[in-house]
């Protein structure tokens, strides 16, 4: 149990700094595409990113029996 | 009677006074100048009355019997006996003193004169008392004869003239003639009694006369006044007599009077009438009688002819009994003689039956004989039997006895034998269970022990009829077999690193388990010291239930060996805390449960070891 906390923490953090990325990155797009550069879409979608990665982790750490499961291919 | 004719005597004494004073006081009327001379007169005529009535007593006294009968029939003749009495005593009273004076000058002679004189009088008086008594109480008779004769004759007249005059009824009138010819007949008694004592009086009067005479011819002067005396008596008695001979035959003559005379015959006249009335009614009666004689004197043949057939009748009844009789008595004989026959037959029969009867009894008494005989037998028998099974069982018993030392002789070395065995067998629990605690006891550092599976099965094999060892063998947990348990040396290392863990979880909970809650936490975990290891105390507290004690506690007790409470210590954790360390607590139970199984078996082994190995 202690290594599942340990790796869901991992993926927690792993995923929060993917979600924001990819928040700053939408928002840079939309930015660029729709607002004409300016920069609270960057931040919104970071920050976007980074609230979904909260919720995330926090609804995965908040349910502990759930263990995520690995598909492991068949070779 | 004798107060009577004192008071009869006191009467005539009187009379005799009246008489007496009579002539006193004629000598008092004579003599009436001289009145002391009267009185003394007087006193003197007193004395001598009284002198009187005394001697009249005496006198009386002696005629006491006499006198008697004379009350009886009349008072009057009492008092004229008194009367003839007093006259004697009176008179010889005065005489007698007269005589004696001039007779005192010649005493001697006249003494003896007088003595003879005496003497005589004694006996003339005597007499003349004797034939006085005799002929007063003839006399009395006769007198009495003849006023009986004087009432029935007084009786006759008045019936006669009841019958002649009053009017009764014919029945009433026959009895009054009937009365009357029974007064009648009485009076004719009467009179010839009258007329016999009559005759009788007038003899005993001649007697006395007789006597008298007698006694006159004497001439002796003493005598002299009880002769007066007897005379006057019998004169008075004769008076007497004749008086009454008068008065009846005055009645007895009767003169009838002209009335009378009529009467008579208009009675007779009556009386014819009557007789023929009486005829009359007799013939009738007469009539009856004859009709009643006739009719008795048919009842009298008809009771004769009854009388005859009766005795006719008893005559044949006789007859007939007496025939009955004998022909019962031939009939007694001839049923006697077949009653003897019968009894005979009867005898013959009861002989028979008790014949049959004997013989019954004998055979009941055999029977009876025979059967006290069989159960005596019996008896017998089954007391040899007895005392056969007696001696049986004494010699079963000593068998089994020694049948069951032997027996038991066998068990002791059966046991000795088994005992040994199951040394053997402890033996080898225990060695298999030291194999199995050994091989739990060699275990590194994070790699858990071999498999038990192989040190298991050898304990199985080595109690294989160990019910209890086998049971504590199968109570080892599957996990334990197959994968082996981790060494305490392991769990304490791990618990270290899980430590640090469950610090930084401490706050989070299911209420608890936001993000923001996880960064306090940390920063809790980051901030708090407690102390390494604390000693946990014996009772836990509510304050005690913080996750950073707890863990300190359960670090003491694993530092030092004491995984047990350490494990309890952990469980008491919550929270995120307590499924961080879930694992090392399942694992943690798991080795305490392979231990105190290895525990109980090793003891077990070890207790059954001492059990059964002997001491040398």
């Amino acid at each position: 149990m202690a290594d599942e906390h340990a790796r869901k923490w991992d993926r927690c953090l792993a995923d929060t700094a993917v979600k924001t990325v990819t928040g700053l990155g939408v928002g840079i797009v939309v930015s660029f595409i729709a607002f004409k550069r300016r920069a609270w879409p960057l931040s919104f979608g970071s920050g976007l990113g980074l609230g979904m990665g909260y919720s995330n982790c926090q609804h995965d750490l908040r349910s502990p029996y759930l263990i995520h499961g690995r598909m492991v291919k068949d070779q | 009677m004798l107060r009577a004719c004192l008071r009869g005597a006191n009467a005539t004494a009187r009379k005799n006074y009246r008489r007496i004073p009579l002539t006193s006081l004629q000598q008092c009327r004579h003599y009436t100048a001289g009145e002391g001379s009267s009185a003394s007169k007087v006193v003197v005529a007193g004395l001598l009355t009284v002198s009187g009535g005394i001697g009249g007593t005496v006198l009386y006294a002696k005629w006491d019997r006499l006198c008697l009968c004379v009350c009886v029939f009349s008072l009057e003749e009492c008092n004229e006996c008194h009367e003839h009495k007093e006259a004697t005593a009176v008179h010889p009273a005065p005489t007698e003193p007269m005589k004696e004076r001039p007779v005192e000058e010649v005493a001697a002679r006249l003494a003896q004169q007088e003595q003879e004189e005496q003497d005589i009088s004694a006996s003339v008086s005597a007499s003349l008392e004797d034939s006085l008594a005799s002929s007063a109480k003839a006399t009395l008779q006769a007198i009495g004869a003849q006023e009986a004769a004087l009432q029935a004759i007084m009786q006759h007249t008045d019936k006669l003239k009841e019958a002649m005059e009053a009017e009764v009824l014919p029945e009433e009138k026959s009895n009054q003639w009937k009365d009357l010819e029974a007064a009648l007949a009485d009076r004719t008694t009467a009179l010839n009694d009258a007329r016999a004592a009559l005759s009788k009086a007038n003899e005993s009067l001649d007697s006395l006369r007789s006597v008298i005479d007698e006694s006159k011819g004497l001439k002796i002067s003493s005598v002299r006044p009880l002769v007066l005396a007897a005379e006057e008596n019998l004169h008075n008695m004769v008076v007497d007599l004749d008086k009454m001979v008068m008065k009846c035959f005055c009645v007895l003559a009767g003169k009838l009077s002209t009335d009378d005379l009529n009467a008579l015959i208009a009675h007779a006249h009556r009386r014819i009438d009557q007789l023929n009335r009486e005829l009359a009614e007799q013939k009738v009666r007469e009539k009856i009688h004859i009709d009643a004689a006739l009719e008795q004197q048919k009842l009298e043949d008809q009771k004769a002819l009854d009388s005859a057939v009766n005795t006719a009748l008893q005559h044949v009844k006789e007859e007939a009994r007496l025939d009955q009789e004998r022909k019962l008595a031939e009939l007694r004989e001839v049923m006697e003689a077949e009653m003897r026959t019968q009894l005979r037959r009867q005898a013959a029969a009861h002989t028979d039956h008790v014949q049959d009867v004997l013989k019954v009894q004998e055979h009941e008494l055999k029977a009876e004989a025979e059967q006290v005989l069989s159960s005596k037998m019996l008896e017998q028998e089954t007391r040899y039997r007895q005392l056969t099974q007696e001696q049986l069982d004494n010699f079963t018993l000593d068998m089994n006895t020694a049948y069951a030392r032997l027996k038991g002789v066998e068990e002791a070395i059966d046991s000795h034998v088994v005992a040994e065995d199951e040394a053997r067998k402890a033996h080898q629990l225990w060695l298999s269970v030291e194999a199995l605690s050994y091989s739990l006891k060699t275990a590194e550092a994070d790699v858990p022990t071999v498999p038990l599976e192989n040190a298991a099965q050898a304990v199985r094999d080595s109690c294989r009829d160990n019910d209890f060892a086998l049971a504590l063998a199968s109570a080892l947990p599957e996990k334990s077999l197959q994968r082996g348990v981790y060494s305490e040396a392991s769990l304490r290392a791990r618990f270290n690193s899980l430590r640090s863990l469950a610090r930084r979880v401490a706050l989070i909970d299911e209420s608890r388990n936001s993000l923001y809650q996880y960064f306090l936490s940390y920063l809790q975990a980051a901030l708090l010291f407690e102390k390494r290891q604390e000693a946990p105390p014996s009772q836990l507290s509510s304050e005690d239930l913080d996750p950073f004690k707890l863990l300190s506690y359960a670090s003491y007790c694993l530092e030092h060996g004491d995984l047990e409470l350490a494990a309890k210590l952990v469980n008491q954790l919550r929270g995120e805390a307590r499924r961080v360390v879930e694992d090392w607590l399942i694992e943690a139970r798991l080795t305490l449960e392979t231990r105190q199984v290895v525990n109980l078996l090793s003891a077990y082994a070890n207790a059954v070891g001492l059990g059964t190995t002997q001491a040398p």
